[in-house]
């Protein structure tokens, strides 16, 4: 079976820092796939050239078998990648629904014409991008916010507003940077049941984070990376007896394997 | 919420929104019949009136622009010189009078009917549109604004030397003998006499002006509840985000700064008309300052309160006008009328800044806050 995300070579330079020197991905159809490594190893970079938003220097890039580019953030969007940010980026101003509203965009078309006749299309299309949103907000657990700008919804509604937005595209694979920074222990415990079902809904997921309990618990595989380049993957008990990340976190050869 | 809760209530929001246009419905015939009871004042109030609506026309186009899409366009009275000057060239004898290529095709000028000229004037200024927000694509805030702001005066400092060596725009002097808006046996430079009862000229141009804002409400409140609508906010909010979900936004971004030009473009075109005459004076960067103050004074991105900004704006200077003649009658000359009028409008400037902020009418707070936290 093909992988589902498939990334070979992938280079990333900002003036003289290699922050990506040729990472190798590969993420298979179902799967929950953990992102790891110290600060500053090259995550968020890799995870933003992965999405296009910034244009990589080298690498292939394959989404379900087939080659993308990822060289504008829209397209990548439509292709199937969808993203959270790690420092939330909603529409503040603008309601829950609304906010899943907007990520239906992709994957319908009524145009100016459409919205200033009202015609049937418009109307039909309208009445089921709201009723994705609203099931999609049910889905995340917070239906009940629907009406209430985003700006003034709770840090982790917030999170699990941004998921909903992001799964109203339809993505193949939903990429989240560091979904569970900032949460407490019940809405981690939260959190990790809504990806478990994303899971379970047939979605493969692309999982930064820092919370080393939750992507061991969580996650199928995982791929750690250091100074840009992979240096380990595997299962997360793989992953964990790997002196070479061992290394990388704890800055010495150890002398004992602790977990 | 399940889905027949969902469906009743948008039941219900359907049946909210039909008593939402009666009221509208009424509110109209009501401006219809204004001017009315204004004209035995004299019809020069009617004439404000009439170009307050006009204001109104402009306000509803910028507020797609800065409103929903968030790009902030201080240049924006270029498209209303580009709508006034399409008019001034389409049906007026200046072309005729110094292009031979012209007369002698047309010896007695150009008399394009308003109809083809007003659809006409909204393509050419979207195109002005494109033209300006493509090299602006990547700018944002300060950086945009100064950039329109140069276009517009990039405009205006054509119109003005576009005389030479074919004299198009005529200069400073502007171009006159602009045919009046005629519509079938309808001519709205003379009074429309129905048996007994006379329409004086101006109230028809205010209810001509009455139709199109009536309109431009109707286009900006079905893009506002849209799909494109709900694009643009999104790339107001948070552009990276924006991208992010999927939204081409370069061509988002043209779109809007395409339509909200179309508004400028027809506003123009029917000032032309109505005044018989165009000259680059009138579309100076104040006139830009005053429509984006329009837009932001009476409540951004929020269609009732940018038509109330438009109105009060347009409206208060001419007031200020007559109230400033008495107070400089009754000072024996020393208070300088159009000085004061100046004055006048900074401070009630300043004075809605500072006591509303978001402006006259704004968006309501749909959310005034969100309940606590109602799951485990």
């Amino acid at each position: 079976m093909t992988p589902l995300l498939e990334v070979r070579g992938a280079a990333k330079r900002f003036g003289g820092v290699q922050a990506l020197g040729g990472v190798d991905l590969r993420i298979d159809r179902g799967e929950v796939h953990g992102l790891i490594g110290p600060n500053g190893a090259g995550k968020t970079t890799f995870f933003n050239v992965l999405t296009g938003l910034y244009p990589p220097d080298a690498g292939e890039f394959h989404l379900d078998g087939q080659p993308y580019r990822p060289g504008s953030v829209h397209e990548v969007t439509a292709a199937g990648i969808a993203r959270t940010f790690q420092n939330i980026r909603l529409f503040a101003e603008m309601t829950a629904l609304e906010n899943v509203m907007v990520g239906r965009h992709v994957r319908t078309r009524c145009g100016v014409l459409a919205a200033l006749t009202r015609n049937v299309a418009f109307r039909t299309e309208e009445a089921q991008i709201r009723e994705r949103a609203q099931a999609l907000l049910e889905h995340v657990g917070i239906g009940h916010l629907a009406p209430f700008k985003a700006r003034t919804l709770s840090y982790g509604d917030q999170r699990r507003l941004e998921i909903a937005r992001a799964l109203a595209t339809e993505p193949k694979l939903l990429a989240l940077d560091e979904p569970a920074a900032g949460m407490n222990a019940t809405e981690k415990r939260v959190l990790r049941q809504l990806i478990e079902t994303i899971r379970a809904d047939g979605c493969t997921v692309l999982l930064i984070e820092h919370d080393v309990k939750l992507v061991m618990g969580l996650c199928d595989r995982v791929t750690v990376l250091d100074y840009g380049l992979r240096i380990a993957h595997g299962t997360p008990q793989e992953v964990q007896r790997d002196p070479a990340v061992i290394t990388a976190y704890l800055g010495a050869p150890p002398q004992e394997m602790t977990t | 919420m399940n889905v027949s809760s969902i469906l009743s209530s948008s039941f219900a929001v359907r049946a909210g929104q039909r008593g939402h246009w009666m009221l509208l419905a009424g509110l109209a015939l009501l401006l219809m019949l204004v001017p009315f009871g204004i004209v035995p004042f004299g019809e020069g109030w009617v004439r404000i009136l009439a170009l307050a609506l006009l204001y109104v026309l402009l306000a509803l186009g910028l507020n797609i622009v800065v409103g929903f899409a968030g790009l902030l366009d201080l240049g924006y009275v270029a498209f209303y010189a580009v709508g006034a000057y399409m008019t001034a060239w389409l049906s007026s004898p200046h072309l005729s009078e110094h292009l031979p290529a012209v007369m002698a095709l047309w010896p007695n000028g150009l008399h394009v009917p308003i109809w083809l000229i007003v659809p006409l004037a909204a393509a050419v200024a979207a195109l002005a549109g494109i033209v300006l927000g493509a090299p602006t694509l990547k700018l944002r805030g300060d950086y945009l604004a100064i950039v329109t702001l140069g276009f517009g005066e990039i405009i205006r400092v054509f119109m003005n030397n576009l005389e030479q060596p074919l004299n198009l725009t005529n200069g400073p002097r502007g171009i006159s003998q602009i045919d009046p808006v005629r519509l079938g046996p309808l001519d709205f430079s003379q009074p429309l006499t129905l048996g007994s009862f006379s329409i004086p000229s101006v109230v028809l141009y205010y209810e001509l002006f009455l139709l199109m804002g009536v309109g431009a409400i109707l286009i900006g409140h079905r893009l506002e509840f849209s799909r494109i609508g709900r694009a643009w906010m999104a790339i107001r909010e948070d552009e990276i985000a924006a991208r992010a979900m999927g939204l081409n936004t370069r061509n988002l971004k043209l779109l809007a700064f395409a339509m909200g030009a179309s508004f400028g473009g027809v506003a123009g075109a029917l000032f032309g008309a109505f005044q018989g005459f165009v000259s680059p004076e009138s579309f100076s960067l104040m006139e830009s300052v005053m429509i984006v103050a329009m837009v932001v004074l009476g409540g951004i991105g929020h269609l009732p309160g940018v038509v109330l900004g438009a109105l009060l704006l347009a409206a208060l200077p001419e007031v200020l006008r007559y109230v400033a003649a008495d107070l400089r009658v009754h000072t024996g000359g020393r208070l300088d009328a159009a000085i004061l009028r100046q004055l006048l409008i900074a401070l009630a400037m300043i004075g809605i800044m500072l006591w509303r902020p978001r402006g006259l009418w704004p968006s309501p707070e749909r959310a005034r806050a969100a309940p606590e936290e109602m799951t485990p």
